[in-house]
């Protein structure tokens, strides 16, 4: 990747943000309450958004060997389970970034 | 901003510093991991301004996604900020130029701290809300710069570290697990992804597209069972 290109990727991350976070306003700032609609996909869809990333970081699991879903499936209960224990963001996080970082380099 | 209204808003802001300082140091630490230099974690952290859209930044640099890729997932990973924006349309009214600054800056963090807090007697109320956003703006790019800097003297074996965007992912999904009355979506969202990942494969992510709009047709379908199970929840917790 070159740096031009990194550099507009990140400008487009920049912009793309921006807009996210711009629409309501440009929508709906001067003029009453948006579509139902629109509220009913904004409580519900990033549930659902949340759960498909999860599924996007592990798409490149394959089960050819244990070393290729092991530490992911292993690293990732960690955290749940650390999370839902503890509560703390950075503890989960942290936490087990390292086991997983352990655990293919050191153990599959 | 003055000093006064900037001392006012800062013990409010402490919590956000702790978390910031931490994703930020993680964030650029993975930025050092994949060999850019800190002035680009600082610059990111400065235009972009978003924790979980930089962690996924991070993986799409690594594997230099195409530019059209590259804004479908920000804008699906963002989502969740049309949200936001609704419930601050009355309070950023009359902030003149500050307004445009606090949209740019409406993160999670800062928009739970603007929708729970307000301003102690005598402070400027728009310019309390405006010092909240700065200081937790200056607090992730400070956090960035730091791992970045971190990352790039201290050389440990950094393989695996991109785990931390997967751990962030379910430390959110947990969260929203626990303050959601429907667990439906979520397994939806799963379920739905699962499926068109192992029909299309993974390929640049592109089995998001197909999910995504699968997702919000299905969630369109259910939306009369859910808003009816939503207002039988309500009732129930009245009654208790």
């Amino acid at each position: 990747m070159t740096p031009l290109r990194a550099a507009a990727a990140i400008a487009v991350m920049a912009a793309v943000t921006f807009l996210t976070r711009a629409l309501p306003f440009l929508l709906f700032g001067r003029k009453g309450n948006p579509p139902r609609v629109v509220l009913y996909l904004g409580k519900y869809l990033p549930a659902a958004v949340i759960a498909m990333l999860i599924v996007y970081c592990f798409r490149s699991v394959n089960f050819q060997a244990a070393g290729n879903w092991a530490p992911a499936f292993i690293a990732g209960a960690a955290v749940a389970v650390l999370h839902i224990w503890k509560r703390n963001n950075l503890l989960s996080i942290v936490g087990g970034t390292i086991l997983y970082m352990v655990l293919v380099q050191a153990v599959f | 901003m003055s000093r006064k209204t900037l001392a006012a808003a800062f013990p409010y802001t402490l919590p956000v510093l702790m978390g910031y300082l931490s994703i930020g140091i993680v964030f650029g630490w993975m930025m050092a991991a994949i060999g850019y230099a800190p002035t680009w974690a600082a610059a990111m952290s400065a235009a972009i301004y978003a924790g979980s859209g930089q962690y996924l930044g991070v993986d799409l640099l690594a594997n230099a996604t195409p530019l059209a890729d590259v804004a479908f997932l920000t804008l699906i990973i963002n989502f969740r900020h049309l949200v936001y924006g609704l419930s601050m349309l009355e309070k950023f009214k009359g902030m003149g130029w500050r307004k445009l600054y606090m949209i740019f800056s409406l993160t999670d963090e800062t928009y739970a701290l603007l929708a729970g807090v307000h301003p102690p007697e005598g402070v400027d109320e728009k310019g309390f809300y405006f010092s909240i956003a700065v200081l937790d703006h200056l607090y992730w790019i400070g956090g960035s710069v730091l791992g970045a800097v971190a990352g790039s003297l201290i050389t440990i074996n950094t393989e695996g570290i991109d785990f931390a965007m997967t751990a962030l992912f379910i430390v959110i999904a947990v969260e929203q697990w626990r303050s959601a009355r429907q667990h439906l979506p979520a397994l939806l969202g799963a379920g739905v992804t699962v499926v068109c990942l192992l029909l299309l494969g993974q390929e640049n992510g592109r089995f998001l597209i197909p999910a995504l709009v699968l997702m919000i047709i299905l969630l369109l379908v259910l939306r009369p069972s859910l808003e009816r199970s939503d207002k039988t929840d309500e009732k129930g917790v009245d009654s208790v």
